[in-house]
Parts: structure tokens; C-alpha cells; sequence
């Protein structure tokens, strides 16, 4: 008879595994990459597959060389690396890519203790480095309607102010909504097509990957605000040209909702939206660069900890809960 | 009046091959090993030795304190008493019987027609006598539930719930002996002293709830509570919630919040014990799962090997990868299949390779599922976390206390880490650490 397995309850669990997730999120991302090389270029195409190769490879060594299992097929170093691709314009030089990618996947995840042990999202920290590091590069966006050479070196692109950079001075900025919304417009890989980055947040709540708590608390905050104190004369104009520009959309749906750097208490994650889109604004309107999701992200994912004990769920049957 | 519990889970059901199944009785089996410790508690001590004859329904162990007397679940002799595996995985001293194939039932069985105006304590010794616990997989004495409920409660809840996938012996017991049921609702309310009665049920069994209803205008005090299906509705305290709105505290125990819950096959047996002198001895076990060839409901004698009851169900398939004693989310895995049916075997579960989720390396990912549906409001992440540290402060703060171990943590899990074993662990390793 042969030997039967023995091991604690419960003895069923569910389909959905970490390397599910990470397709789910995969997938969400395609229809704004395939909107970012439609717009941009098939450049904008290399400098996706570099990073995500990179990430790859980088993820593999550092867990070789620190006699960790190596989990490349959980998809998180795939994931990492095709979000730090979608934060970057397409005219970046291939081994700034490279760079990042080493810097989110060893440092900022590898270092941290790997998958679930790091406190910052390894994709923005990875954008935040290169833009201390090379703000030339990252924050030039080529102009629309030119090729830039997919191979080679595109320092030579002519760039050009993205909708954010105009709203900085004030004013409307000269695309229309209906382009930003479709993205038709200047800027990051990933970014510039609003229609594309909610069709993947809707395809990951449908998937029940994330849930709308953050989502709409980041939207939700930076629309109140943006409405009650705008710096145009029809304040739902501006109100729409601050959700729909830069890197809000991609930030809401797939930076704030990054599972290991948000809180896990339902309270927690609305705090914690309505943070990141507090400081979204403060940054985008007082900061030194048109944009502010990148900080704001990274600086709310140092308060999780604190969040999640502040949010601890209710006891059953009584008093407040307790935290970690 | 918040009634819906909070988090649980959905998993698919699995019903269908077996809710169609009404209980057929098993054959008895050649050697009936009946453990002594078949309830929480002192275990009892053998009444008879080796060599002795002994009927069916006639008491081999009674023990002092909290301890719940044991009956033969066949005539013949007594060839045995020794230390058996039993389902906890540890050997337990058993009472070996070689059947003789008679069935003779013994004369301590007497019934009392007069069962309806017995007074509460004559029910509770009578109780305790027949040997009744809770059927349902906690095996507490019932006696000592209600006994200890007596004046305290004013709800007395019949759990027919079911809410593990697979199992469907109380569905059929409803469908099959609706009237055991209910009396043994009416005798339980009136020992514990109670004003009313429900009788919960999941809403996946239509076919039960609709047999009930035309029965329940016999029954005034007996009122039907159909549940949504989401487990682990037929859990106690997430029960109480559902159908009364109220919260056991934590610590405390459901008569606290006036209630008392008592499985709905324990009911019934406790109709058969009081009416008819009928000790516990027998059960309806759902036999499942894909390793086994033909799932169905046998009426199984206590002290029945597993592996008998495995054969009479067609065999196991060469795909078998664990047996459970009780449902997937809180069954205890078996490693012999010598090991007997007892009071409390809901179950025989054969599941395969196929259902096999196991991983090399968990790895927590922070995603918060555990937190979403934990039934009991914890955070099953960071329990995990300072369990493994054994951090027992932080595991204090976090009201490890309040786990019930459902496994819904676990079950929802993508990084699939072991959770319920590590806070079975931390629980453990508390209490030796309070020492």
C-alpha cells in the first residue's frame, strides 16, 4: 500500500499561486506597453525587453550568489522590470535601463530579504535612483510623430514639455483631454495612455488581483483636491487634466497596489491612498519636477507599517484589534 | 445587528457526487476496535477484560470527570485491550471485539416512551449514559454542555450547517430522519432550559430545507434558519453571528451570549438515546473524494477500520494521495487506514495528487488575503511572521488566542504558506512557555 501523505489542515487550496498573479499583472500591462510602441516607437518596445531581461538576469545571480532558492518563475522580477521600463521615456539610453533594473531587483528587493520582505516599491525606488542619478535622461520626452533610432543611442531625439510641464506654469496644456486619454501625447512608456492603464486596472480587479480601495482612494483624493483648488478657470477641466496626466493612472493601478509595499488592513489601504494622492498633489504643485507619483509612493510605502497597526481590524466579539 | 460573518471563503463544494446518496448501512465489521477516548476529556477506563462477552449497545469504559461513557458497537468477545492508532495520529487504548455476527443488543438499553415530560436532569444523565458528544468533529460531552447552559440560555441552535466541501452525512441525515432531528432539538432545549430553537441550515440543500418545512408546524418552537452558503458558516461563534446577530467575546463561551449549539446529528442521536435507550454506536460517515471509487453515505458502526469502509465504497484508486478524517479545510490526515470510525468521524475524505498545492518554498508576499477572509478578524500574516520568531508578546497582541484554525488563511494563500501548522505550533509552544 503505498505511503499516504500526511500534513496539516487544510488539505485544499486555491488555484490562484504568487506566479498567477504575476501573469495577471503581466497581461493588465500589455495594452499600455502596446499603446507606448504604437505612440512612441519600437524603441520604446527594446527598452521594455531590456529591462524585464535584465531584471531577469539580476534576480537569478544575486539569488545564486546568496545560496537562495532561485524563483524566477514566480514572475515578480518580470513584473519589476516591465514597471521600471513603463516608468522611463523611450529615448533613455539601454544601459540606464540596465542600471535601474540592477538597482530595483539587488538593492531595493534582493538586499531587503526578496519577495515580500522590501519596504520600497522596487520600481519606482529603481526610477527614483536613475532620476537622482541621470535627470537628464530621465526626464527628457522625445516629441511625437519622430523615429528614434530603436538601436543605438537617442540622445540626438528633439524632446518636448509633456501636459504635466504646461499645467506647471499655469496653464492648460495644449492636447486635448480626448488625447490624453487615448495617448496621443509626450511621455513615459507606460504612461501616456489613461484608456489603456484602466483597461488593465479593470482587468486585475476582475481577476480579484487588487481591489478598488486603493485605486480609488489615490483617484479619488487627487481629484477632490485638484477640484477644490485648481489653477484654471474651469476647475473639472483641470481636475481631468491632472488624472489623466503623467504618471497617475500607472501609479494608481500598479505602483500604490504593489501587494508587498501596501498596508494589508482594509482601513490601512483607503489611508493610505488618500496619502499618495495628498502628496501627489503637494508635489505636482510645489515640487521641483511637473510630477510627484513617484515620491509620493515611495514615501507612503515607509508609514505602511505604521498604517496597518493604526488600521488593525476590530476583534470579534470586541475591542479594537492589536498590531504587529 | 451585524449577521453576515466576516471574511470566509467559497471553495467549490464537491457535493454532488455524494448529496444524492442516501445512507446505506455497512456491513459490521470482523473486529471492532473501539477506542476509550472518543470525546474531549479524561479518557475512560475498560469495563471488561479479554475473554469477556459482551452485546451490543453495552457499556466498555466510563471514566470520572469530564468523561463520557463508551459502548460496543457489536455483540461478541472481547479479544483485545490495547493501545490502537486511532485518527488524532496517536495510539489510544482500545477495546478490541471479535464479532460474533449476532447483534444481540444488550439489556442496559431501555427505552423511556415517556421521553417528552422528563425532567432536565433526568435528560442530562440520560445523555451522558448514551454515550453522546458532538458529532460534528469537536466531540465535546454534550451532557456537560447542556448541563453547564441550564438556565443561561435562551437559544439552543442545531447546527446542520455542513460547511466543509464534500461532506454531505448531515444533509442526508435531514433528508432521511428530519423527525429524529427536530426531537432531539425539543429534548435539548428543554434540558438546557432554553425558550426556542433553530435549526440552522446552508442554502445548497434545497432538497433538505424543503423536506423540513411542512415538519416544523409540529414543531412551534423549532424555527428554520437558512444560511448563505460560505464557509465556515457552521464555525460556532460565525453560526451565533448569522443567526442571532450576537458576538461570543473573546474567551468567552457562546452560553455567555445565551446560546448553545449542538450539531444537528448529534440531535438526532440524542432522540435516539433518550426515546429508545439507543447509545451512540453508529453514524452516517460521507466516503469522497476522487480517490475513491464510488463516494457515497454508509451508516457506519463505531469501531470500524477505515480501510473496510474504503473497500465497501469500491477501493481506493492507484492516484491516492492523502485520507482525511473529516472535511479538506480542517480534517486530520491519516497515515494507516487501520484506524476506526468514532463518534465524531464526519468523513472519510480519499483525495489525489492532482489536488496536491504544495510548494518546496513558501513565500509571503504581503498580498493581505489572509486578512480579508480571516473569520475571526485577525491578521494571519504577521501571526505567521512573529510565530515563527516565537515573539510571543506580539503574538498576544495579535489575539493568536482567537484563531479557530478553519484554514481559510491557508486555503487563499498564493505563496502557500503554512499557517494553520505554524499557529497550531505557536499555540502550542505558548502554552509550554506560560508553564
Amino acid at each position: 500500500m503505498k505511503e499516504l501523505s500526511t500534513a496539516s489542515s487544510p488539505h485544499i487550496k486555491s488555484a490562484v499561486s504568487t506566479g498567477r498573479i504575476m501573469a495577471d499583472v503581466l497581461i493588465a500591462l500589455l495594452p499600455a506597453l502596446a499603446v507606448g510602441i504604437w505612440v512612441l516607437g519600437l524603441r520604446a518596445l527594446l527598452i521594455a525587453l531590456i529591462s524585464v531581461a535584465a531584471s531577469l538576469l539580476f534576480e537569478g545571480l544575486f539569488q545564486l550568489v546568496v545560496h537562495r532558492p532561485v524563483t524566477l518563475t514566480d514572475g515578480s522580477a518580470a513584473v519589476t522590470g516591465l514597471l521600471l521600463a513603463m516608468t522611463l521615456p523611450a529615448s533613455v539610453p539601454c544601459w540606464v535601463a540596465v542600471l535601474g533594473a540592477f538597482f530595483a531587483i539587488v538593492v531595493v528587493k534582493g538586499l531587503f530579504g526578496g519577495l515580500g520582505q522590501n519596504v520600497l516599491n522596487p520600481a519606482l525606488a529603481g526610477r527614483a535612483f536613475l532620476l537622482l542619478l541621470f535627470p537628464a535622461s530621465v526626464v527628457r520626452y522625445p516629441a511625437l510623430g519622430q523615429k528614434l533610432r530603436v538601436f543605438g543611442s537617442a540622445v540626438d531625439a528633439v524632446s518636448t514639455a509633456t501636459p504635466l510641464h504646461e499645467m506647471r506654469i499655469p496653464a492648460l496644456p495644449d492636447a486635448s483631454l480626448w488625447d490624453m486619454f487615448l495617448g496621443r501625447i509626450p511621455g513615459s512608456i507606460g504612461e501616456i495612455s489613461a484608456l489603456a492603464l484602466l483597461l488593465g486596472g479593470a482587468y486585475l480587479l476582475a481577476r480579484r488581483v487588487i481591489s478598488l480601495r486603493i485605486p480609488a482612494a489615490y483617484l479619488g483624493t487627487v481629484a477632490l483636491l485638484t477640484l477644490l483648488f485648481p489653477k484654471a478657470q474651469n476647475a473639472a477641466v483641470w481636475m481631468l487634466y491632472h488624472l489623466l496626466g503623467g504618471g497617475l493612472m500607472l501609479a494608481a493601478f500598479f505602483m500604490a497596489t504593489d501587494y508587498t509595499t501596501s498596508p494589508v488592513t482594509p482601513w490601512g489601504q483607503v489611508l493610505y491612498g488618500i496619502g499618495c494622492g495628498v502628496i501627489t498633489v503637494l508635489l505636482r504643485s510645489f515640487g521641483l519636477f511637473p510630477e510627484g507619483v513617484t515620491y509620493a509612493v515611495l514615501l507612503m510605502n515607509g508609514l505602511v507599517c505604521l498604517l496597518d497597526r493604526v488600521a488593525a481590524p476590530r476583534r470579534f466579539g470586541g475591542q479594537k484589534g492589536g498590531g504587529a | 445587528m451585524k449577521s453576515r460573518f466576516f471574511g470566509g471563503i467559497h471553495p467549490p463544494e464537491c457535493k454532488s457526487p455524494t448529496e444524492g446518496c442516501i445512507p446505506i448501512p455497512m456491513p459490521e465489521p470482523a473486529m471492532a476496535i473501539i477506542p476509550m477516548e472518543q470525546h474531549i476529556g479524561s479518557p475512560c477506563v475498560p469495563l471488561v477484560r479479554v475473554g469477556d462477552r459482551v452485546c451490543t449497545g453495552q457499556k466498555i469504559g466510563d471514566g470520572s470527570g469530564l468523561c463520557v461513557p463508551v459502548h460496543a458497537s457489536v455483540s461478541g468477545t472481547v479479544k483485545a485491550v490495547e493501545p490502537r492508532p486511532a485518527v488524532s495520529g496517536q495510539a489510544v487504548l482500545s477495546v478490541v471485539i471479535e464479532n460474533d455476527f449476532q447483534d444481540t443488543k444488550s439489556p442496559e438499553c431501555v427505552p423511556h416512551p415517556d421521553f417528552d415530560t422528563l425532567p432536565p436532569q433526568r435528560i442530562i444523565e440520560l445523555l451522558r449514559e448514551g454515550g453522546l458528544v458532538g458529532m460534528g468533529g469537536a466531540a465535546f460531552p454534550t451532557y456537560q454542555k447542556i448541563s453547564s447552559a441550564m438556565g443561561r440560555v435562551d437559544t439552543l441552535i442545531a447546527n446542520a450547517c455542513e460547511c466543509e466541501p464534500y461532506m454531505t452525512a448531515d444533509d442526508l441525515l435531514l433528508r432521511t430522519a428530519p423527525r429524529d432531528v427536530l426531537r432531539g432539538m425539543e429534548l435539548l432545549r428543554r434540558a438546557a432550559g432554553a425558550r426556542c430553537c433553530i435549526l440552522a441550515v446552508e442554502d445548497n440543500k434545497r432538497a433538505s430545507i424543503a423536506g423540513l418545512r411542512p415538519l416544523l408546524a409540529e414543531h412551534p418552537s423549532v424555527r428554520l434558519a437558512v444560511l448563505p452558503t460560505r464557509y465556515p458558516q457552521g464555525a460556532e461563534k460565525q453560526l451565533i453571528q448569522a443567526v442571532t446577530g450576537r458576538q461570543v467575546p473573546p474567551g468567552a463561551l457562546p452560553a455567555d451570549v445565551g446560546c448553545v449549539v449542538c450539531n444537528a446529528g448529534t440531535c438526532a442521536a440524542a432522540a435516539r438515546a433518550v426515546q429508545f435507550g439507543e447509545p451512540l454506536t453508529q453514524r452516517i460517515v460521507t466516503v469522497a473524494g476522487d480517490g475513491v471509487r464510488t463516494p457515497g453515505n454508509y451508516l457506519v458502526r463505531v469501531g470500524t477500520p477505515f480501510s473496510e469502509v474504503l473497500e465497501e465504497a469500491g477501493g481506493v484508486t492507484d492516484t491516492l494521495w492523502r485520507v482525511l478524517s473529516g472535511g479538506p479545510m480542517m480534517g486530520v490526515a491519516q497515515s494507516s487506514l487501520e484506524v476506526p470510525v468514532v463518534k465524531n468521524t464526519t468523513g472519510i475524505l480519499c483525495l489525489t495528487e492532482a489536488q496536491n498545492r504544495e510548494v518546496d518554498h513558501p513565500v509571503c508576499i504581503r498580498c493581505g488575503k489572509c486578512v480579508r477572509v480571516c473569520p475571526m478578524k485577525l491578521q494571519p500574516l504577521y501571526l505567521y511572521r512573529c510565530g515563527q520568531a516565537d515573539a510571543f508578546d506580539a503574538l498576544d497582541r495579535l489575539h493568536l488566542a482567537d484563531c479557530i484554525g478553519c484554514g481559510c488563511c491557508a486555503y487563499v494563500c498564493p505563496g502557500r504558506l503554512p499557517l494553520v501548522a505554524q499557529f497550531r505550533a505557536s499555540k502550542q509552544r505558548r502554552k509550554e512557555a506560560d508553564k
